[in-house]
């Protein structure tokens, strides 16, 4: 053997160990990393799972007509404004009679949610003939008789509730009279005091809104700003400078963007405050040089070759950009904005700056109406006191990471699909 | 970052050149430069007329004063060792240079009485009128049918459908390409095989009626077959249009050219009907060239 081969086998040896160590490192790395994923997933799961459900409690409600105060059951004044809860109460009274003095009354009422009277209003607005009429109706509980509902045996002990209440639940739970369904009103509703009516639909349409009027000025500003610093702008000292802010900027902490939209878009031209349309602007300003830079990376990865072809047969400088340059890079500028859109989407700390976190009860209508955003709702509801408002956060969260994951899968999409070969 | 790399190599690449050929001159010093070219670069009544032409990279000098003639419907063949300066000159010729910012021409260079590099020309005229086949097959991302068809459509050389689809067929058999694709003319031009491609490129030029059509080593990619097939191509084209080649094949420049003009360093040696050029060449770098002592 020669002393080269002898050489070359130590190295080779040791070369062998680097790589395996190398590889060690990366599966470690993508082990830990999914960890952490599974763990999130978990966690928000495991907490969230049990607010898609919400507790009903199966009554007999009798629509006496002096107890709801109508006279006239076409009168949609009066069904609007009729005293359903008085209806719900005397049921419950009925059900449990032992239930005597003020304190004890107010425990058993508080069995069945506020919202619970809307449903018998639009029962009876549906059908009048159900005036005077007794029927048998799922009621939507508290939140806390749904947490004491869910939570297991051991955790009952802890539960709010008071004695009494335990054993009224107890009771009609051995009637079969409890029952978890559908959580509709948390894809209806806006928000609400009360857990157990509180919904994030009003947050995603806040959300729809906001990211249209985003995707709307920053993907058209953005690739016409990447264009004309490719393909246009001379290169000298001012757009080296324009280049360098621009990624100072994508480094810029989001809450600054929102102290701006706060001073020059609500303080100096006057829109309102807590609109979609300025937390649109002031994400706007966030995704634009995310945008920029990934349109700019598209725009370079277009081989020179499809430009010079395309000027050699005297195609002029715009045409060359229209016909070949963009429609080769939009694929790279889709995925760019799609991802700097789920970075908006997933934004807080600027639209607090603005207003957005007030509370809102109704479902914008649109981009000029008070509305609050996804994440800002889940703020909302982590800092929400009720033991409900945990499962709900978590919930959100779990609506908040589909619509994410919903959007990057669509960007790789695109970009399979897009993506043309040369 | 492939093609970006891709994209500068044609300026910092020359520059590159330059430096290496700094150092080849000290070799050749034993053989003199001419002061002026040898030969017969000029002809009568010629379709571009080239004096004195400099160009410049930045501080650097790619090609010192070259004075040359295109003869009508003449095939000529640049020929010359790596960085001599002929794909610079080439580009002169139909302004792709503007491209490069530092890249700076001087001198007098007319096609027919249109001077070049007059401010008040427009390029896209230019082109139209000087077409480019590069060293590599650069199909559009398109179908065949498109790839032809984008130059009439961006000049509106054709406003009915018919008669865009005639202009497309005529040049795809000019280019030796129709019987090959007929079948397929929506089907993307990435998809043909190199020679193809390139045979493609050559019809997507012609398409737009070019009066020259400049190559740029145009085979430098192919294998012989498609190279041969692309040589027998460019001796038809030369009955209706002006050829000016680069080439780095000194045998495919003695088959398919008139008159082969010889670059050294960025200067034109030498430049002769191509049986001279090969046979008894006037100048010594001529002969060293073309009898492989170096390049």
């Amino acid at each position: 053997m020669s002393k080269t081969t002898e050489q070359v086998r130590k190295s080779l040896a040791k070369r062998y160990r680097a790589e395996r160590r190398f590889k060690a490192f990366g599966v470690g790395a993508i082990g830990f990393g999914l960890l952490a994923l599974v763990l999130l997933f978990t966690d928000i799961i495991g907490k969230g799972h049990s607010a898609f459900f919400e507790t009903y409690v199966k009554m007999e409600v009798t629509f006496d007509q002096d107890t709801l105060d109508i006279s006239d059951v076409r009168d949609e004044e009066q069904l609007n404004f009729a005293n359903y809860d008085g209806v719900i109460r005397n049921a419950l009274r009925e059900e449990f009679p032992s239930a005597s003095g003020r304190q004890e009354k107010r425990e058993l009422y508080s069995l069945i949610s506020t919202g619970a009277g809307y449903e018998l209003r639009d029962l009876l607005k549906d059908d009048p003939s159900l005036m005077g009429k007794s029927i048998t109706l799922w009621l939507l509980a508290d939140d806390d008789v749904d947490v004491y509902v869910k939570s297991a045996q051991d955790d009952r002990l802890e539960s709010r509730l008071s004695d009494n209440q335990k054993s009224w639940i107890e009771s009609l739970e051995a009637q079969d009279r409890v029952e978890l369904q559908w959580n509709q009103s948390l894809f209806t509703h806006g928000d609400s005091r009360e857990p157990e009516l509180a919904g994030i639909w009003g947050a995603v349409t806040g959300s729809f809104f906001t990211m249209l009027v985003t995707l709307i000025l920053s993907f058209p500003i953005g690739v016409a700003a990447a264009i004309y610093l490719e393909e246009f702008a001379p290169k000298n000292k001012f757009t080296d400078f324009i280049e360098v802010n621009i990624n100072n900027l994508a480094a810029v902490p989001s809450i600054i963007f929102g102290l701006l939209g706060l001073a020059v878009i609500i303080g100096l031209f006057g829109l309102p405050r807590s609109v979609p349309v300025v937390g649109g602007i002031v994400l706007t300003l966030m995704t634009l040089p995310t945008i920029i830079i990934s349109s700019r990376a598209a725009i370079k990865a277009v081989p020179p070759s499809i430009r010079e072809a395309a000027m050699g047969l005297g195609a002029s400088k715009m045409q060359v950009v229209l016909h070949h340059v963009l429609p080769l890079a939009l694929p790279g500028m889709l995925t760019g904005a799609i991802i700097g859109m789920a970075q908006a989407l997933g934004e807080t700390a600027p639209l607090l700056m603005i207003g957005m976190v007030a509370f809102i009860v109704d479902v914008p209508g649109g981009p000029l109406d008070p509305s609050t955003v996804l994440p800002v709702q889940i703020y909302l509801w982590a800092d929400s006191p009720e033991q409900s408002f945990v499962a709900l956060t978590s919930a959100a969260i779990m609506v908040l990471l589909s619509f994410l994951i919903a959007m990057n899968t669509l960007a790789v999409f695109l970009r399979k699909r897009l993506e043309r070969r040369w | 970052m492939d093609t970006a790399e891709k994209f500068d190599d044609k300026a910092p690449g020359n520059m590159k050149l330059a430096d290496q050929i700094e150092g080849e001159q000290a070799m050749d010093e034993t053989i003199r430069y001419p002061d002026q070219t040898v030969g017969t670069p000029y002809v009568d009544n010629p379709k571009m007329r080239m004096r004195d032409v400099e160009v410049f990279y930045g501080e650097k000098q790619a090609i010192h004063g070259v004075s040359l003639d295109i003869g009508k419907n003449e095939v000529v063949a640049l020929i010359g060792p790596s960085g001599c300066g002929k794909s610079t000159f080439l580009r002169c010729l139909n302004r792709m240079n503007d491209t490069i910012d530092i890249c700076q021409v001087k001198g007098n260079l007319h096609l027919e009485d249109q001077d070049l590099y007059d401010p008040k020309l427009d390029v896209v005229e230019l082109r139209a009128r000087v077409g480019m086949v590069f060293q590599k097959p650069n199909p559009f991302p398109k179908s065949i049918y498109d790839n032809v068809a984008y130059g009439p459509r961006i000049h509106g050389l054709a406003n009915k459908k018919y008669d865009l689809d005639e202009i497309v067929e005529t040049s795809l058999q000019k280019a030796g390409l129709w019987n090959e694709v007929k079948d397929r003319l929506h089907s993307p031009g990435t998809g043909l095989s190199g020679g193809q491609q390139q045979r493609l490129c050559i019809a997507r030029t012609i398409a737009v009626s070019p009066e020259v059509v400049l190559m740029d080593e145009p085979c430098s990619a192919l294998d012989p077959i498609a190279t041969a097939k692309i040589e027998e191509l460019i001796a038809e084209l030369s009955e209706s249009y002006t050829i000016a080649i680069v080439t780095h094949s000194m045998q495919q420049a003695a088959r398919v050219s008139n008159r082969t003009a010889y670059f050294h360093l960025g200067r034109l040696v030498e430049m002769n009907d191509t049986d001279t050029v090969f046979t008894k060449p006037e100048h010594d770098l001529t002969e060293a060239y073309i009898t492989g002592r170096f390049g």
